[in-house]
């Protein structure tokens, strides 16, 4: 960049390296992508929105059926991925205050328990996804789902069309929630690298910050499916 | 063209064309003005790539029988014109051109906040448009642009879901772009560039963006909901399984009407500042023509049900969004009563962007009173599926966004390209494309009233409705010359139109201080605005280039 | 991003951390109880004051950030609002379901 156009841009300010040229000054940078992350959220709470508002409808139509089919998904599997990833959003804050107060070592290991926390999430998911294959509980051709009772309603039984219509929002949901996950893990796994080079530090970790957000938004989703998705009717 | 004014041409200054030179330059380039003609190019193509099917659209209606095209083939036309025009040549179009060249200037910084996003937007929109050639090259799709379950998830033999998945790309790039602007427009303003300092094309784009970004993620997420359903044969909308198709019209137009304003939002903001520049006045009621964008935007949400009046929905709900929907007219008059309002007294030169904004004042407001009708519950139940629909949206989308479109490129050409086009060429362009225009759609309102059914390719037991039929097609080859017109001449200028001046209209506003072309990072110095926005009374009036036709 | 007092935040983070455990023991106890037409608003209303717990504290919306964001937060809830309650204007008053 020819410095004739330079002039006057950026006065005597000293350049972190991390400035972008556009920007004025790193506080403007930082408030920029914090604000790019929040509204990048908002799109994503409209984007699951629509899910939840398919799931809203044909729950009240169905709600015995949904009842039912809830029950057949493993309660204990959902709980425990729900602890696992509130510990996620635990070392993710840990990440952020480490970074802000050049921790390099609580940085990393909190980096690196996330991911881990993040695949364990994964894994107990695809044993769960395992169990409703081998019940034949993926719609398709070979689903079935015949003879469940309605709970709380013994001897009648749930119309599998309508515990179809429940299995397919499951997958959906949680597997473009599954979907976020990953997407999530190569974020951190792009912030470990970084942070492993020491790029982070008090003045600039707005990467782990805003990639902390994300993480976050991830977690509350997971937040809602449970009780939606596996806490129907359970009492009964 | 007489006087040849001397204009001084030592070497070049150095602009954001010249500045580098290669296809790499351009390919991996995250500066936004390079960024905005990526998108000229590429949404131009897709605009001829529409345009062709329209042709053949019409061209099968010249007659009643349906002699041209098979059925099939008819129903790939209507739906691949829709889909292309929509997604990949006016939802990007004033946005991704104008807007990403003008809204960092007219803001007074060097860039948008997300550069590289920026960018990553445009590849994302040409992933898309690849996967939408190559699925029409591969035999096209049969949905309809609205591709309705259980029609596109259970039953067409076309390829929905490379058409499906293209529109999600394409809406991915979309919230991109919009996510840019609304970061950019809060965070990287000039100091004292307030908020009621601001153009109004900026808040037209900032209320844009919010649309962009809360009803794209929607439609993305029901075209997900209907790829899951065909190809992996879930079921969600299947009424086989007790779903209701009736749940796919809500989340499909929960994104789709408000694009509508997506579209049309822009080409206001672009009329407006034409209006103020070409009458030498301050916009009358700036501060209600600012927020009607942004009532505009929220409103737009409360209105989509009236889609669906005889889709078989809850009668009471209909009387909601029918009421609904008259509201969303009120800040559209707002701005039509004060641009009208910012004309009376106006000092009104009648340069080519004027002449595309009054085409816009006037088509827009049919555009806008027929939807009307349509929000109607008795009338809509007439009128559901005829042409009058076809001409209602082609009033706002072709005679409002595609005049604002043009208007606009004519306004801020010599900002873009340094250059001045053929200002007799362009008037007699924008004549051509307001009379083409009316010929094309005003007699489609005739037909629908009359009852011809839209996405019919066969009209042969009720051959009466030729006459109108080849008014419209007549109408549309004048279009056709006109759209052709301007591309011919803005590429002549490009290399022999005259130079422009930094700011050739006298034009207020941050975009006119720099020169023409810009610098690559817009301003030499960075801008301090000690000024309102529209200083009309302290400009002079705009130099005229050419001697003017007589009057 | 103020770095007052190093060690607030940590009791802070991990005050909120248990709190989001013991809610999630607490909406699967409350599931196995039957509450009559509560069962839904009792786990909603959980899952609610959890996640409000992560965007304040987690997300820090409550502590360091500016009106803006909350003003993107409660824009966004309020247009997800008005996808479910609008579509439910035709769902609830469908005179045959």
């Amino acid at each position: 960049m020819p410095d004739s156009t330079a002039v006057g841009l950026h006065h005597e300010e000293q350049h972190h390296p991390e400035l972008l040229h556009h920007f004025a000054d790193p506080q403007q940078q930082r408030d920029a992508s914090s604000l790019g992350m929040w509204v990048f959220l908002a799109t994503e709470i409209m984007f699951f929105g629509g899910l939840f508002c398919a799931y809203l409808i044909y729950r009240r139509w169905y709600f015995g059926d949904f009842a039912a089919a809830s029950k057949s998904i493993d309660m204990a599997l959902g709980a425990t991925n729900t602890a696992v990833l509130i510990c996620s959003s635990l070392t993710v804050v840990l990440a952020v205050w480490a970074a802000q107060t050049a921790r390099r070592t609580l940085l990393l290991a909190s980096l690196a328990i996330t991911m881990l926390l993040g695949l364990t999430f994964l894994g107990i998911k695809g044993v769960e996804y395992k169990q409703k294959f081998d019940e034949h509980h993926v719609p398709g051709a070979s689903f079935s789902f015949d003879h469940e009772e309605i709970p709380g309603h013994p001897g009648q039984y749930a119309n599998p069309a309508h515990a179809q219509i429940f299995f397919s929002l499951y997958f959906v949901m949680t597997g473009l929630h599954a979907l976020h996950m990953i997407i999530g893990l190569g974020i951190f796994l792009w912030l470990f690298l970084a942070a492993w080079r020491g790029r982070f530090t008090p003045e600039y970790n707005t990467p782990i910050e805003i990639g902390g957000l994300y993480w976050h938004f991830v977690d509350i989703v997971w937040i809602y499916l449970f009780p939606l998705l596996y806490l129907i009717d359970r009492h009964a | 063209m007489s006087m040849e004014i001397a204009i001084p041409k030592p070497v070049e200054r150095e602009n954001y064309l010249n500045k580098e030179y290669g296809v790499w330059s351009w390919l991996l380039t995250t500066d936004h003005k390079r960024i905005a003609l990526l998108y000229l190019i590429s949404i131009t193509f897709f605009f001829f790539i529409g345009g062709f099917f329209a042709l053949l659209i019409r061209l099968e209606l010249l007659t009643p029988a349906g002699d041209l095209v098979q059925a099939d083939t008819y129903n790939k036309l209507f739906t691949q014109h829709g889909m292309v025009m929509i997604f990949f040549f006016l939802i990007p179009s004033i946005p991704a051109v104008l807007g990403n060249f003008l809204v960092p200037m007219m803001i007074g910084a060097k860039d948008l906040a997300f550069p590289r996003i920026n960018l990553l937007s445009w590849y994302l929109y040409i992933i898309g448009g690849v996967m939408m050639l190559h699925c029409m090259l591969i035999g096209g799709v049969d949905t309809g642009w609205t591709f309705y379950a259980p029609f596109s998830t259970n039953f067409t033999n076309s390829n929905f879901i490379e058409a499906g998945l293209a529109i999600f790309v394409a809406g991915f790039s979309s919230i991109l772009t919009g996510l840019n602007f609304v970061v950019t427009i809060h965070r990287m303003r000039a100091p004292g560039l307030t908020w009621s300092r601001l153009p109004l094309f900026i808040w037209a784009h900032y209320a844009t963006s919010i649309i962009q970004l809360l009803g794209t993620p929607v439609i993305a997420v029901t075209i997900v909901l209907v790829a899951a359903e065909r190809g992996l044969h879930l079921g969600i909308f299947d009424p086989k399984l007790g779903g209701d198709p009736l749940l796919f019209q809500h989340l499909f137009w929960f994104y789709s009407h408000p694009a509508v304003y997506i579209m049309i939002l822009p080409a206001m903001g672009v009329v407006t500042e034409i209006i103020a520049c070409f009458s030498r006045k301050r916009i009358f009621g700036y501060s209600f023509v600012a927020f009607s964008s942004i009532a505009i935007a929220v409103f737009g949400f409360l209105v989509w049900a009236h889609h669906m009046f005889v889709a078989g929905m809850s009668v009471y709900a209909a009387l909601v969004f029918s009421f609904l929907s008259y509201a969303v007219a009120l800040p559209s008059a707002i701005k039509v009563f004060n641009w009208t309002a910012t004309l009376y007294k106006g000092s009104i030169h009648y340069d080519a962007p004027m002449l595309y904004a009054f085409g816009f004042l006037g088509l827009f407001t049919i555009g806008g009173l027929t939807g009307l009708f349509l929000a109607a519950l008795g009338i809509d139940v007439h009128v559901t599926d005829t042409y009058f629909v076809v001409a209602h949206f082609h009033y706002i989308m072709v005679g409002g966004a595609v005049m604002g479109y043009l208007g606009g490129m004519h306004f801020w050409w010599p900002k873009i390209s340094g250059r001045l086009y053929p200002e007799g060429w362009a008037r007699l362009a924008a004549l051509i494309v307001f009379i083409g225009f009316n010929l094309t759609f005003f007699p489609q309102f005739l037909l629908g009233y009359l009852g011809m059914p839209r996405r019919y390719y066969d009209y042969s037991h009720m051959p009466e409705f030729q006459v109108l039929n080849v008014l419209s097609t007549a109408g549309a080859t004048v279009l056709g010359v006109g759209y052709l017109l301007p591309m011919v001449y803005f590429l002549w200028s490009m290399r022999y139109g005259k130079p422009a001046s930094d700011n050739p209209w006298n034009a207020a506003g941050l975009e006119w201080k720099t020169a023409s072309p810009p610098p690559t990072f817009n301003f030499d110095e960075e801008p301090i605005v000690t000024w309102e926005a529209y200083n009309y009374e302290e400009l002079d009036a705009p130099h005229k280039q050419e001697v003017p036709v007589a009057r | 991003m103020s770095e007052h007092s190093s060690s607030s935040p940590l009791k802070m983070y991990f005050a909120v951390f248990f709190a989001l455990l013991a809610g999630t023991g607490l909406t699967v106890f409350a599931a196995t109880l039957d509450l009559g037409p509560f069962n839904a608003p009792v786990a909603l209303t959980i899952a609610t004051v959890k996640a409000t717990l992560v965007a304040l504290f987690f997300m820090h919306v409550w502590h360091a950030s500016e009106k803006l964001t909350k003003l993107v937060v409660i824009g966004a809830l309020f247009f997800l609002l008005l996808l479910l309650g609008l579509t439910m204007t035709d769902y609830a008053t469908r005179p045959w379901s």
